[in-house]
């Protein structure tokens, strides 16, 4: 499995051609207390930088873009109640959704942890 | 990612600096703009915030707002021609919240109006600061002196143990009673300070000379009860309070009685009139608002926003203006303008959020009940 991240501060792990889609530890501490998250229902078909989710911080709500194309496969079910773990646990249990890429090559821009947090740096 | 919900003005120049600035900036602030200057949105996180002013006491920086002293002969006569409130009627150290209102009964502003030994102590928001000063200065006449405090800095106090912390660094601020204000030293400093705030809570606003506030505030935050708090949860604070926010709930299109602000029209004046737009503003109250500010209880957990409309069935009958999570609450709540006959606390409808419909009932405001130190009331 390879985890990739892009400069809109998503995370993706890839197994093959099932990925697994979140916001960054450094994201969620820019946001704050999270409060609502809206993921994709399964079966919706998002394509490389539309709307995918939404996050709601007590300040303001924020859209998040899929990083890559593909089809849903699974909303994280464990954020409808407790939408706090995109806080505690971003880059593990707090998951968005889960997607069957439509491009794989799609992933070729993207960053690995080391470039990401070079990146991050520089913010 | 990005923010749909931008809050911020920034003025051509970029966001000035108040003079907390580095002091915020010592303390971890968040800063963003805000009414043209740099405040800080946070610090250790909104939620936590919210709550420690709810149940300690929070300390904001307040210095964007503006600090008016009119003086001058014919004073009451005058301001009362631009406010519904009974200026006359208050003696010296009581404080009032009145509305600026334009020709045509459109709020321009809320604001504090306070009787103190100098004259009338005003203090307007800050993101309308410069066009309040120009209205007062082209329909005030020229016998009132209008002056802009600039050189002073002003922070509230606010929560439960706000009168414990102050009381010991400036004895004697908790003989004030809720609206009344007063001066005080703080070693040579002089201080104004008055019992109010806008966050629902007992607690205290303080204006003190720029180059003393950041050695007032490391004082004040050394007291075990206060923590520096940011704009974000005074955002949520007021919203639950159920206290209305300039550019957002009120604006130059809403009046003051569709705005439910009708007690800031004093008795006396709703005989007598003869305020800026007493005629639309009269007739309001005797007929009823066409439309009206109510409270919004949200169910489910996702956030209503300024922005959303609001719906009966099939039909468009408002919009909120107001709307987000309620730390306290501990659900979503939101404030907005309804249809007179839809503003029946109770009355169930529907808020429209990204193209979804949003259960929400009508609600009697504030959602956080008031806990002020009101003279009569005991402790």
């Amino acid at each position: 499995m390879t985890r990739y991240f892009t400069d809109e501060h998503e995370w993706i792990d890839v197994d093959g051609t099932s990925a697994t889609v979140g916001i960054t530890d450094y994201a969620q501490s820019q946001l704050g207390d999270i409060v609502f998250v809206e993921t994709p229902e399964a079966g919706r078909v998002l394509s490389k930088g539309g709307d995918a989710a939404v996050v709601e911080s007590v300040k303001a709500a924020s859209d998040v873009y899929a990083p890559v194309s593909g089809t849903v496969t699974e909303g994280n079910p464990a954020l409808v109640d407790d939408p706090a773990l995109v806080n505690s646990d971003p880059e593990g249990e707090g998951w968005f959704f889960k997607l069957t890429l439509a491009d794989p090559s799609e992933l070729d821009g993207l960053m690995d942890a080391a470039a990401y947090e070079g990146f991050v740096a520089t913010l | 990612m990005s923010d749909t919900n931008e809050i911020d003005i920034e003025t051509p120049e970029g966001p000035l600096a108040l003079p907390l600035d580095a002091w915020h900036l010592a303390r971890g602030a968040r800063m963003v703009p805000f009414a043209g200057y740099q405040m800080p949105i946070q610090y250790e996180g909104i939620m936590a915030e919210h709550l420690w002013t709810r149940e300690s006491a929070g300390l904001f920086d307040v210095s964007h707002m503006g600090q008016l002293i009119l003086s001058g002969e014919g004073l009451d006569v005058a301001i009362e021609a631009l406010v519904p409130g009974d200026i006359a009627a208050l003696a010296e150290g009581k404080q009032r919240y009145s509305l600026l209102l334009a020709e045509d009964g459109g709020i321009l502003d809320d604001l504090m109006i306070t009787r103190a030994p100098m004259g009338l102590y005003v203090v307007v928001n800050g993101a309308v600061k410069w066009d309040d000063i120009a209205h007062l200065r082209e329909h005030l006449p020229d016998e009132i002196t209008i002056s802009h405090m600039e050189d002073r800095a002003l922070l509230a106090l606010q929560g439960p143990k706000a009168v414990d912390a102050l009381k010991r660094i400036v004895p004697g601020v908790d003989r004030l009673f809720f609206m009344e204000a007063g001066s005080f030293f703080w070693g040579l400093e002089p201080l104004w300070i008055s019992r109010s705030g806008y966050t629902g809570e007992d607690g205290f606003e303080i204006s003190i000379p720029a180059e003393h506030v950041a050695a007032f505030a490391d004082l004040l935050c050394a007291q075990p009860e206060v923590k520096p708090i940011g704009l974000g949860a005074r955002d949520s604070l007021r919203l639950e309070a159920g206290l209305p926010l300039y550019g957002h709930d009120l604006d130059p299109e809403t009046d003051p009685v569709e705005g439910d602000l009708s007690f800031a029209i004093s008795k006396r004046r709703r005989t007598e009139g003869g305020f800026t737009g007493s005629a639309r503003i009269l007739s309001a109250l005797a007929d009823g608002p066409v439309r009206k500010r109510v409270g919004l209880r949200v169910e489910g957990k996702m956030p209503v926003r300024e922005g959303a409309l609001l719906f009966s069935g099939a039909d468009e009958i408002g919009r909120v203006t107001s709307g987000g999570f309620a730390p306290t609450v501990n659900a979503p709540i939101a404030m907005g303008f309804v249809a007179s006959a839809y503003s029946t606390p109770g009355t169930a409808l529907e808020a429209e959020v990204r193209g979804k419909r949003v259960a929400v009932t009508v609600t009697a405001l504030p959602f956080v009940s008031h806990h002020y130190h009101r003279k009569g009331a005991g402790l």
